[in-house]
Protein backbone atom coordinates (compact mmCIF):
# COMPACT_ATOMS: atom_id res chain seq x y z
CA UNK A 1 0.00 0.00 0.00
CA UNK A 2 1.99 2.73 -1.28
CA UNK A 3 -0.34 5.24 0.02
CA UNK A 4 -0.10 4.50 3.86
CA UNK A 5 3.16 6.50 4.33
CA UNK A 6 1.31 9.47 2.78
CA UNK A 7 -1.18 9.39 5.40
CA UNK A 8 0.83 8.40 7.71
CA UNK A 9 2.93 11.57 7.11
CA UNK A 10 -0.45 14.00 7.32
CA UNK A 11 -1.37 12.19 10.39
CA UNK A 12 1.74 12.93 12.23
CA UNK A 13 1.17 16.75 11.36
CA UNK A 14 -2.52 16.42 12.45
CA UNK A 15 -1.46 14.90 15.80
CA UNK A 16 0.99 17.53 16.39
CA UNK A 17 -1.03 20.33 14.98
CA UNK A 18 -4.34 19.11 16.61
CA UNK A 19 -5.56 22.11 18.54
CA UNK A 20 -4.26 24.71 15.75
CA UNK A 21 -5.63 22.90 12.88
CA UNK A 22 -9.05 22.34 14.81
CA UNK A 23 -9.42 25.88 15.76
CA UNK A 24 -8.26 27.47 12.27
CA UNK A 25 -11.12 25.23 10.69
CA UNK A 26 -14.01 26.54 13.14
CA UNK A 27 -13.44 30.23 13.71
CA UNK A 28 -14.65 31.12 10.68
CA UNK A 29 -17.91 28.64 9.87
CA UNK A 30 -18.75 29.67 13.96
CA UNK A 31 -18.79 33.12 13.40
CA UNK A 32 -20.97 32.46 10.33
CA UNK A 33 -23.41 30.66 11.96
CA UNK A 34 -23.40 33.72 14.72
CA UNK A 35 -23.43 36.49 11.97
CA UNK A 36 -25.73 35.37 9.69
CA UNK A 37 -27.74 32.81 11.53
CA UNK A 38 -28.03 33.99 14.74
CA UNK A 39 -27.74 37.76 14.46
CA UNK A 40 -29.30 38.35 11.11
CA UNK A 41 -31.21 35.66 10.08
CA UNK A 42 -33.83 35.06 13.37
CA UNK A 43 -36.79 34.73 12.55
CA UNK A 44 -36.38 34.70 8.99
CA UNK A 45 -37.75 32.47 6.71
CA UNK A 46 -35.97 31.18 3.14
CA UNK A 47 -37.71 28.42 1.14
CA UNK A 48 -40.53 27.79 3.35
CA UNK A 49 -37.63 26.64 6.84
CA UNK A 50 -35.92 29.01 9.34
CA UNK A 51 -32.94 30.80 8.16
CA UNK A 52 -30.59 28.73 10.31
CA UNK A 53 -31.54 25.35 9.15
CA UNK A 54 -30.87 27.08 5.23
CA UNK A 55 -27.82 27.71 6.48
CA UNK A 56 -26.18 24.82 8.17
CA UNK A 57 -25.56 23.03 4.69
CA UNK A 58 -23.91 25.78 3.36
CA UNK A 59 -21.45 26.33 6.21
CA UNK A 60 -20.64 22.56 6.28
CA UNK A 61 -20.42 22.91 2.27
CA UNK A 62 -17.73 25.69 3.08
CA UNK A 63 -15.98 24.08 5.58
CA UNK A 64 -15.25 21.25 3.78
CA UNK A 65 -14.20 23.31 1.08
CA UNK A 66 -11.76 25.68 2.79
CA UNK A 67 -10.70 23.23 5.37
CA UNK A 68 -9.04 20.13 2.45
CA UNK A 69 -8.33 22.76 0.57
CA UNK A 70 -5.89 24.70 2.70
CA UNK A 71 -5.05 21.26 4.10
CA UNK A 72 -3.51 19.87 0.93
CA UNK A 73 -2.54 23.51 -0.93
CA UNK A 74 -0.90 25.33 1.99
CA UNK A 75 1.51 22.84 3.66
CA UNK A 76 2.44 21.19 -0.14
CA UNK A 77 3.23 24.49 -1.35
CA UNK A 78 5.45 24.94 1.56
CA UNK A 79 6.92 21.40 1.55
CA UNK A 80 7.46 21.64 -2.45
CA UNK A 81 8.94 25.18 -2.07
CA UNK A 82 9.93 26.02 1.50
CA UNK A 83 11.47 23.47 3.07
CA UNK A 84 11.84 20.91 0.30
CA UNK A 85 10.90 17.93 1.82
CA UNK A 86 8.43 16.95 -1.19
CA UNK A 87 11.36 16.18 -2.65
CA UNK A 88 11.37 13.27 -0.37
CA UNK A 89 8.68 11.62 -2.52
CA UNK A 90 9.61 12.12 -5.71
CA UNK A 91 13.41 10.50 -5.20
CA UNK A 92 11.10 7.55 -3.64
CA UNK A 93 10.52 4.34 -5.10
CA UNK A 94 6.41 5.37 -5.20
CA UNK A 95 4.38 5.73 -7.99
CA UNK A 96 3.31 9.33 -8.76
CA UNK A 97 -0.57 7.98 -8.69
CA UNK A 98 0.21 7.00 -5.38
CA UNK A 99 1.91 9.85 -3.66
CA UNK A 100 -1.33 12.41 -6.05
CA UNK A 101 -3.86 9.94 -4.75
CA UNK A 102 -2.10 9.93 -0.98
CA UNK A 103 -2.30 13.81 -0.56
CA UNK A 104 -5.92 14.29 -2.00
CA UNK A 105 -7.31 11.64 0.31
CA UNK A 106 -5.50 13.13 3.16
CA UNK A 107 -6.78 16.66 2.36
CA UNK A 108 -10.41 15.01 1.81
CA UNK A 109 -9.85 13.24 5.40
CA UNK A 110 -9.44 16.90 6.88
CA UNK A 111 -12.16 18.44 5.13
CA UNK A 112 -14.27 15.67 6.30
CA UNK A 113 -12.93 16.26 9.80
CA UNK A 114 -13.68 19.94 9.92
CA UNK A 115 -17.31 19.48 8.55
CA UNK A 116 -17.76 16.30 10.86
CA UNK A 117 -16.89 18.65 14.20
CA UNK A 118 -19.12 22.14 12.26
CA UNK A 119 -21.94 19.16 11.76
CA UNK A 120 -21.80 18.50 15.54
CA UNK A 121 -21.31 22.39 16.56
CA UNK A 122 -24.45 23.20 14.95
CA UNK A 123 -26.17 21.34 16.89
CA UNK A 124 -25.75 23.65 19.61
CA UNK A 125 -27.33 26.34 17.55
CA UNK A 126 -30.59 24.03 17.40
CA UNK A 127 -30.03 23.16 14.04
CA UNK A 128 -31.20 19.71 13.38
CA UNK A 129 -29.82 18.44 10.16
CA UNK A 130 -30.75 15.05 8.66
CA UNK A 131 -27.99 13.24 7.73
CA UNK A 132 -27.47 10.07 5.98
CA UNK A 133 -24.93 8.14 4.37
CA UNK A 134 -25.84 10.18 0.60
CA UNK A 135 -25.13 13.52 2.89
CA UNK A 136 -22.27 12.33 3.87
CA UNK A 137 -21.14 11.11 0.29
CA UNK A 138 -21.46 14.65 -1.24
CA UNK A 139 -19.56 16.05 1.99
CA UNK A 140 -16.85 13.50 0.86
CA UNK A 141 -17.16 14.25 -2.85
CA UNK A 142 -16.89 18.12 -2.42
CA UNK A 143 -13.62 17.68 0.39
CA UNK A 144 -12.50 15.40 -2.73
CA UNK A 145 -13.42 17.99 -5.18
CA UNK A 146 -11.37 20.89 -3.28
CA UNK A 147 -8.38 18.66 -2.23
CA UNK A 148 -7.89 17.85 -6.09
CA UNK A 149 -7.51 21.40 -6.49
CA UNK A 150 -5.31 22.18 -3.87
CA UNK A 151 -2.81 19.76 -4.84
CA UNK A 152 -3.27 20.97 -8.28
CA UNK A 153 -2.37 24.41 -7.35
CA UNK A 154 0.48 24.17 -4.58
CA UNK A 155 2.54 22.15 -7.84
CA UNK A 156 1.42 25.00 -10.48
CA UNK A 157 1.50 27.92 -8.33
CA UNK A 158 5.25 29.00 -8.28
CA UNK A 159 5.28 31.23 -4.73
CA UNK A 160 3.39 31.38 -1.01
CA UNK A 161 2.06 34.80 -2.40
CA UNK A 162 0.65 33.45 -5.13
CA UNK A 163 -0.62 30.56 -3.28
CA UNK A 164 -2.93 33.04 -1.36
CA UNK A 165 -3.64 34.79 -4.49
CA UNK A 166 -4.66 31.27 -5.94
CA UNK A 167 -7.53 30.85 -2.75
CA UNK A 168 -8.52 34.59 -2.74
CA UNK A 169 -9.65 34.49 -6.91
CA UNK A 170 -10.88 31.01 -6.62
CA UNK A 171 -12.35 30.20 -3.23
CA UNK A 172 -13.64 33.60 -1.77
CA UNK A 173 -16.52 34.27 -4.33
CA UNK A 174 -17.90 29.99 -3.87
CA UNK A 175 -17.84 30.86 -0.32
CA UNK A 176 -20.30 33.48 -1.31
CA UNK A 177 -21.97 33.23 -4.33
CA UNK A 178 -22.79 29.27 -4.40
CA UNK A 179 -25.75 28.62 -2.62
CA UNK A 180 -24.34 28.66 0.93
CA UNK A 181 -25.85 32.03 2.61
CA UNK A 182 -28.71 32.45 0.08
CA UNK A 183 -29.99 30.58 -3.18
CA UNK A 184 -28.49 31.48 -6.48
CA UNK A 185 -32.12 31.37 -7.70
CA UNK A 186 -32.17 35.15 -6.70
CA UNK A 187 -29.18 35.99 -8.70
CA UNK A 188 -29.63 37.53 -11.95
CA UNK A 189 -28.37 36.38 -15.88
CA UNK A 190 -25.87 35.17 -16.79
CA UNK A 191 -24.24 35.18 -13.25
CA UNK A 192 -26.61 32.73 -12.09
CA UNK A 193 -25.80 29.97 -14.74
CA UNK A 194 -22.06 30.28 -14.07
CA UNK A 195 -23.04 29.84 -10.49
CA UNK A 196 -24.69 26.70 -11.42
CA UNK A 197 -21.63 25.48 -13.01
CA UNK A 198 -19.31 25.57 -9.98
CA UNK A 199 -19.11 22.33 -7.69
CA UNK A 200 -19.73 24.31 -4.34
CA UNK A 201 -22.95 25.18 -5.44
CA UNK A 202 -24.03 21.04 -6.39
CA UNK A 203 -22.65 20.57 -3.23
CA UNK A 204 -24.48 23.20 -1.11
CA UNK A 205 -27.76 22.24 -2.69
CA UNK A 206 -27.07 18.52 -2.98
CA UNK A 207 -26.52 18.36 1.07
CA UNK A 208 -29.79 21.11 1.80
CA UNK A 209 -31.97 18.71 -0.20
CA UNK A 210 -30.95 15.80 2.12
CA UNK A 211 -31.03 17.95 5.06
CA UNK A 212 -34.61 19.04 4.57
CA UNK A 213 -35.78 15.71 3.80
CA UNK A 214 -36.10 16.43 -0.17
CA UNK A 215 -34.08 13.45 -1.09
CA UNK A 216 -31.09 13.27 -3.47
CA UNK A 217 -30.83 14.61 -6.39
CA UNK A 218 -28.08 13.02 -8.76
CA UNK A 219 -26.87 16.09 -10.60
CA UNK A 220 -25.39 17.24 -7.28
CA UNK A 221 -23.18 14.04 -7.22
CA UNK A 222 -22.27 13.63 -11.29
CA UNK A 223 -21.26 17.35 -10.80
CA UNK A 224 -18.59 17.32 -8.07
CA UNK A 225 -17.38 13.57 -9.75
CA UNK A 226 -16.67 15.39 -12.92
CA UNK A 227 -14.87 18.16 -11.06
CA UNK A 228 -12.96 15.75 -9.01
CA UNK A 229 -11.86 13.49 -11.78
CA UNK A 230 -10.95 16.13 -13.87
CA UNK A 231 -8.59 17.59 -10.74
CA UNK A 232 -7.24 14.61 -10.08
CA UNK A 233 -6.01 13.70 -13.63
CA UNK A 234 -4.51 17.41 -13.74
CA UNK A 235 -2.55 16.99 -10.51
CA UNK A 236 -1.43 13.75 -11.90
CA UNK A 237 0.02 15.40 -15.07
CA UNK A 238 1.34 18.16 -12.93
CA UNK A 239 3.07 15.56 -10.77
CA UNK A 240 4.65 13.69 -13.59
CA UNK A 241 6.25 16.74 -14.29
CA UNK A 242 7.47 17.60 -10.52
CA UNK A 243 9.00 14.21 -10.88
CA UNK A 244 10.62 14.47 -14.25
CA UNK B 1 33.76 -3.80 -15.81
CA UNK B 2 32.42 -2.84 -11.98
CA UNK B 3 31.12 0.76 -12.38
CA UNK B 4 28.03 1.15 -10.55
CA UNK B 5 27.31 4.70 -12.59
CA UNK B 6 28.32 5.06 -16.65
CA UNK B 7 26.85 8.28 -18.44
CA UNK B 8 27.45 8.00 -22.18
CA UNK B 9 27.51 11.24 -24.41
CA UNK B 10 24.77 12.86 -22.38
CA UNK B 11 23.32 16.17 -22.88
CA UNK B 12 20.71 18.45 -21.39
CA UNK B 13 19.85 21.73 -22.71
CA UNK B 14 17.93 24.42 -21.38
CA UNK B 15 16.57 26.92 -24.04
CA UNK B 16 19.94 27.30 -26.64
CA UNK B 17 22.50 26.66 -23.79
CA UNK B 18 23.88 23.20 -22.87
CA UNK B 19 24.06 23.21 -19.28
CA UNK B 20 25.92 19.28 -20.07
CA UNK B 21 27.15 19.00 -22.77
CA UNK B 22 28.10 15.54 -24.12
CA UNK B 23 29.78 13.68 -21.36
CA UNK B 24 31.06 10.88 -20.58
CA UNK B 25 31.37 9.21 -17.06
CA UNK B 26 32.24 5.71 -15.06
CA UNK B 27 32.19 5.80 -11.42
CA UNK B 28 34.00 2.29 -9.94
CA UNK B 29 32.06 0.48 -7.35
CA UNK B 30 33.21 1.39 -3.69
CA UNK B 31 35.02 4.66 -5.33
CA UNK B 32 34.47 8.13 -3.60
CA UNK B 33 33.65 10.58 -6.52
CA UNK B 34 34.25 14.45 -6.58
CA UNK B 35 32.13 16.27 -9.23
CA UNK B 36 34.24 19.49 -9.00
CA UNK B 37 33.86 23.14 -11.22
CA UNK B 38 32.60 26.66 -10.30
CA UNK B 39 28.99 27.84 -10.34
CA UNK B 40 27.57 27.34 -13.47
CA UNK B 41 29.76 24.85 -14.52
CA UNK B 42 26.89 21.82 -15.08
CA UNK B 43 27.59 20.18 -11.75
CA UNK B 44 24.05 20.24 -10.01
CA UNK B 45 22.42 19.63 -13.55
CA UNK B 46 24.48 16.61 -13.89
CA UNK B 47 23.61 15.48 -10.14
CA UNK B 48 19.77 16.36 -10.97
CA UNK B 49 20.20 13.91 -13.76
CA UNK B 50 22.05 11.54 -12.37
CA UNK B 51 19.40 11.35 -9.13
CA UNK B 52 16.32 10.73 -11.75
CA UNK B 53 14.86 14.62 -10.90
CA UNK B 54 16.01 15.38 -14.51
CA UNK B 55 15.89 13.59 -17.67
CA UNK B 56 18.85 13.72 -20.35
CA UNK B 57 17.83 15.37 -24.03
CA UNK B 58 20.72 12.61 -25.57
CA UNK B 59 22.59 10.20 -24.03
CA UNK B 60 22.63 6.85 -21.53
CA UNK B 61 22.57 7.05 -18.18
CA UNK B 62 23.36 3.82 -16.58
CA UNK B 63 23.38 2.84 -12.53
CA UNK B 64 24.02 -0.77 -11.26
CA UNK B 65 22.82 -1.87 -14.62
CA UNK B 66 19.46 -0.11 -15.04
CA UNK B 67 18.37 2.11 -17.30
CA UNK B 68 17.76 5.85 -16.03
CA UNK B 69 15.15 5.75 -19.10
CA UNK B 70 13.61 2.72 -18.60
CA UNK B 71 14.04 1.83 -14.85
CA UNK B 72 13.30 4.62 -12.93
CA UNK B 73 12.35 3.09 -9.67
CA UNK B 74 14.43 -0.09 -9.59
CA UNK B 75 17.45 3.31 -9.49
CA UNK B 76 15.86 5.08 -7.08
CA UNK B 77 15.89 2.10 -4.98
CA UNK B 78 19.45 1.59 -5.01
CA UNK B 79 20.42 5.38 -4.97
CA UNK B 80 20.27 7.71 -1.85
CA UNK B 81 20.26 11.17 -2.39
CA UNK B 82 21.60 14.40 -0.26
CA UNK B 83 20.26 17.48 -1.49
CA UNK B 84 22.42 20.57 -1.67
CA UNK B 85 19.24 22.28 0.17
CA UNK B 86 18.29 21.20 3.76
CA UNK B 87 14.96 19.04 2.75
CA UNK B 88 13.62 17.56 5.58
CA UNK B 89 9.99 17.59 7.43
CA UNK B 90 10.14 20.56 9.39
CA UNK B 91 7.10 19.37 11.58
CA UNK B 92 8.46 16.09 12.20
CA UNK B 93 10.97 14.56 14.68
CA UNK B 94 14.79 13.12 13.57
CA UNK B 95 13.11 9.55 14.35
CA UNK B 96 9.63 10.42 12.30
CA UNK B 97 11.86 11.95 9.06
CA UNK B 98 13.73 8.64 8.87
CA UNK B 99 10.67 6.66 9.36
CA UNK B 100 8.65 8.10 6.70
CA UNK B 101 11.36 7.34 4.50
CA UNK B 102 11.64 3.62 5.18
CA UNK B 103 8.17 3.34 4.99
CA UNK B 104 8.13 5.27 1.09
CA UNK B 105 10.97 2.19 0.36
CA UNK B 106 8.41 -0.36 1.52
CA UNK B 107 11.03 -1.48 4.76
CA UNK B 108 8.97 -3.96 7.26
CA UNK B 109 8.30 -2.15 10.66
CA UNK B 110 10.91 -4.25 12.12
CA UNK B 111 13.52 -3.63 9.82
CA UNK B 112 12.61 0.36 10.37
CA UNK B 113 13.10 0.24 13.88
CA UNK B 114 16.43 -1.19 13.92
CA UNK B 115 17.76 0.50 10.95
CA UNK B 116 16.45 3.77 12.96
CA UNK B 117 18.52 3.08 16.07
CA UNK B 118 21.63 2.20 14.06
CA UNK B 119 21.71 5.43 12.25
CA UNK B 120 20.49 7.67 14.63
CA UNK B 121 23.29 6.18 16.83
CA UNK B 122 25.92 6.32 13.73
CA UNK B 123 25.23 10.29 13.38
CA UNK B 124 25.49 10.64 16.96
CA UNK B 125 21.84 11.86 17.55
CA UNK B 126 20.49 9.58 19.05
CA UNK B 127 20.09 12.26 21.93
CA UNK B 128 17.52 14.25 19.85
CA UNK B 129 15.43 11.72 18.31
CA UNK B 130 12.55 13.65 19.35
CA UNK B 131 13.59 16.88 18.24
CA UNK B 132 11.84 18.56 15.79
CA UNK B 133 13.80 18.63 12.53
CA UNK B 134 13.01 22.31 12.08
CA UNK B 135 14.02 23.17 15.64
CA UNK B 136 18.16 21.71 14.77
CA UNK B 137 21.47 23.04 13.94
CA UNK B 138 22.56 23.38 10.37
CA UNK B 139 25.16 20.21 11.50
CA UNK B 140 22.92 18.16 12.64
CA UNK B 141 20.20 18.69 9.63
CA UNK B 142 23.05 17.68 7.39
CA UNK B 143 23.79 14.49 9.87
CA UNK B 144 20.20 14.03 9.83
CA UNK B 145 19.70 14.37 6.17
CA UNK B 146 22.75 11.60 5.13
CA UNK B 147 21.55 9.27 7.63
CA UNK B 148 17.84 9.48 6.06
CA UNK B 149 19.76 8.66 2.51
CA UNK B 150 21.21 5.50 3.80
CA UNK B 151 17.99 4.47 5.81
CA UNK B 152 17.33 1.74 3.28
CA UNK B 153 21.01 0.82 2.48
CA UNK B 154 21.46 2.11 -0.86
CA UNK B 155 25.04 0.83 -2.79
CA UNK B 156 25.33 4.76 -4.25
CA UNK B 157 25.06 7.44 -1.85
CA UNK B 158 24.59 11.26 -4.01
CA UNK B 159 25.80 14.43 -2.45
CA UNK B 160 25.08 17.74 -3.72
CA UNK B 161 27.36 20.45 -2.09
CA UNK B 162 27.31 18.40 1.53
CA UNK B 163 28.85 20.70 3.43
CA UNK B 164 27.72 24.45 2.09
CA UNK B 165 27.10 26.38 4.99
CA UNK B 166 28.34 24.64 7.69
CA UNK B 167 31.04 25.87 10.25
CA UNK B 168 34.29 24.20 10.09
CA UNK B 169 33.87 22.22 13.14
CA UNK B 170 30.43 20.54 11.61
CA UNK B 171 32.24 20.32 8.04
CA UNK B 172 34.83 17.89 9.78
CA UNK B 173 32.25 16.00 11.44
CA UNK B 174 30.48 15.51 7.93
CA UNK B 175 33.91 14.18 6.58
CA UNK B 176 34.36 11.61 9.28
CA UNK B 177 30.70 10.14 8.36
CA UNK B 178 31.61 9.86 4.89
CA UNK B 179 34.74 8.41 5.31
CA UNK B 180 33.40 6.13 7.42
CA UNK B 181 30.95 5.28 5.39
CA UNK B 182 33.39 4.48 2.13
CA UNK B 183 35.26 2.58 3.99
CA UNK B 184 32.54 0.35 4.53
CA UNK B 185 32.10 0.13 1.11
CA UNK B 186 29.39 2.38 0.18
CA UNK B 187 30.09 4.33 -3.50
CA UNK B 188 29.97 8.10 -2.86
CA UNK B 189 29.47 10.58 -5.57
CA UNK B 190 29.63 14.27 -4.31
CA UNK B 191 30.00 17.88 -5.78
CA UNK B 192 31.25 20.89 -4.49
CA UNK B 193 33.24 23.39 -5.04
CA UNK B 194 35.36 23.20 -1.50
CA UNK B 195 38.66 21.79 -3.17
CA UNK B 196 40.23 20.71 0.20
CA UNK B 197 36.93 18.67 0.31
CA UNK B 198 37.69 17.04 -2.60
CA UNK B 199 41.30 16.79 -1.95
CA UNK B 200 40.57 14.88 1.81
CA UNK B 201 37.61 13.26 0.88
CA UNK B 202 37.87 11.87 -3.19
CA UNK B 203 40.30 9.21 -4.40
CA UNK B 204 39.19 10.66 -8.02
CA UNK B 205 37.74 13.56 -9.26
CA UNK B 206 36.22 15.63 -12.44
CA UNK B 207 36.49 18.60 -13.35
CA UNK B 208 33.67 20.49 -14.95
CA UNK B 209 33.44 23.95 -16.99
CA UNK B 210 30.98 24.94 -19.02
CA UNK B 211 29.20 21.52 -19.52
CA UNK B 212 32.01 19.65 -20.08
CA UNK B 213 34.56 17.12 -18.05
CA UNK B 214 38.17 18.78 -18.52
CA UNK B 215 40.68 16.81 -16.31
CA UNK B 216 39.47 13.10 -14.60
CA UNK B 217 41.66 10.93 -12.20
CA UNK B 218 43.25 11.03 -9.45
CA UNK B 219 43.44 13.89 -7.60
CA UNK B 220 47.34 13.56 -6.45
CA UNK B 221 48.14 12.15 -10.15
CA UNK B 222 46.26 15.20 -11.66
CA UNK B 223 48.12 17.30 -9.57
CA UNK B 224 51.17 15.94 -11.15
CA UNK B 225 50.25 17.07 -13.89
CA UNK B 226 50.19 20.73 -13.37
CA UNK B 227 53.06 20.63 -11.38
CA UNK B 228 53.61 19.45 -7.95
CA UNK B 229 54.53 22.84 -6.49
CA UNK B 230 53.75 26.20 -7.22
CA UNK B 231 54.87 29.68 -7.14
CA UNK B 232 52.76 32.65 -6.26
CA UNK B 233 54.21 35.97 -7.27
CA UNK B 234 52.05 39.12 -6.75
CA UNK B 235 53.21 41.91 -8.97
CA UNK B 236 51.70 44.95 -10.31
CA UNK B 237 48.51 44.09 -8.62
CA UNK B 238 47.80 40.69 -9.66
CA UNK B 239 48.92 37.05 -8.46
CA UNK B 240 51.14 35.24 -11.00
CA UNK B 241 51.35 31.25 -11.29
CA UNK B 242 54.26 29.13 -12.07
CA UNK B 243 54.04 25.17 -12.15
CA UNK B 244 57.06 23.17 -11.17
CA UNK B 245 58.07 19.26 -10.68
CA UNK B 246 59.45 19.79 -7.42
CA UNK B 247 60.31 22.50 -4.36
CA UNK B 248 63.46 22.63 -5.35
CA UNK B 249 62.97 24.10 -8.65
CA UNK B 250 60.28 26.42 -7.23
CA UNK B 251 62.63 27.80 -4.61
CA UNK B 252 65.39 28.27 -7.35
CA UNK B 253 63.06 30.14 -9.43
CA UNK B 254 61.77 32.59 -5.95
CA UNK B 255 65.45 33.35 -5.58
CA UNK B 256 65.90 34.87 -8.90
CA UNK B 257 62.83 36.51 -8.88
CA UNK B 258 62.65 37.94 -5.39
CA UNK B 259 59.93 40.25 -3.65
CA UNK B 260 56.72 39.37 -2.79
CA UNK B 261 56.11 35.35 -3.07
CA UNK B 262 54.89 32.09 -1.80
CA UNK B 263 55.90 28.74 -2.51
CA UNK B 264 53.66 26.08 -2.01
CA UNK B 265 52.26 22.22 -3.12
CA UNK B 266 49.50 22.58 -5.49
CA UNK B 267 46.32 21.94 -5.49
CA UNK B 268 43.06 21.01 -7.83
CA UNK B 269 41.93 24.53 -8.40
CA UNK B 270 45.71 25.46 -9.32
CA UNK B 271 45.06 22.05 -11.94
CA UNK B 272 41.34 24.03 -13.01
CA UNK B 273 42.86 27.45 -13.24
CA UNK B 274 46.19 26.06 -15.51
CA UNK B 275 43.30 24.23 -17.60
CA UNK B 276 40.46 26.78 -17.97
CA UNK B 277 42.30 30.24 -17.09
CA UNK B 278 39.11 30.69 -14.45
CA UNK B 279 39.24 29.27 -10.47
CA UNK B 280 36.69 26.97 -9.04
CA UNK B 281 35.03 29.65 -6.85
CA UNK B 282 33.38 30.87 -10.08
Amino acid sequence: MELLPVLWNEWVFFKRRFWQITSAALIGPVLYMIAFGWGMGRGVQVEGQPYMAFLIPGIIALTTMNSSYNAVAVQLNIHRLYDRSFQEYIIAPVRVISITAGKILAGALRGMYAGTVILLISLLFGSMVRVNVWFILIMFLNSLVFSALGFYAALVVQSHTDMNRFGTFILTPMVFLCGTFFSPDSIPGAIRYIIYILPLTHTSQGLRGISTGGGVNWIHIVVPAIYFLGLFLLGLRQCCRVEA
Amino acid sequence: MNNVIELRNVVKKFGDTAAVDGIDLSVAKGDFFGLLGPNGAGKTTMFRMMTTLLKPDEGRINMNGFDMNRNRREIKKTMGMVSQHISLQSDMTAEENLELHGMLHKMDRKRRKQRIEELLEFSGLSEHRKKLAGHMSGGMKRRLMIVRALMHEPSVLFMDEPTVGLDPSGRRSIWDILKNLNRQGLTVLLTTHYIEEAEVLCNTVALMDHGKIIAQGNPEKLKQHVGAYVLETFKEGKTRYGFFPSEEEALSRAREIGGELVVRRSNLEDLFLKLTNHGVGG
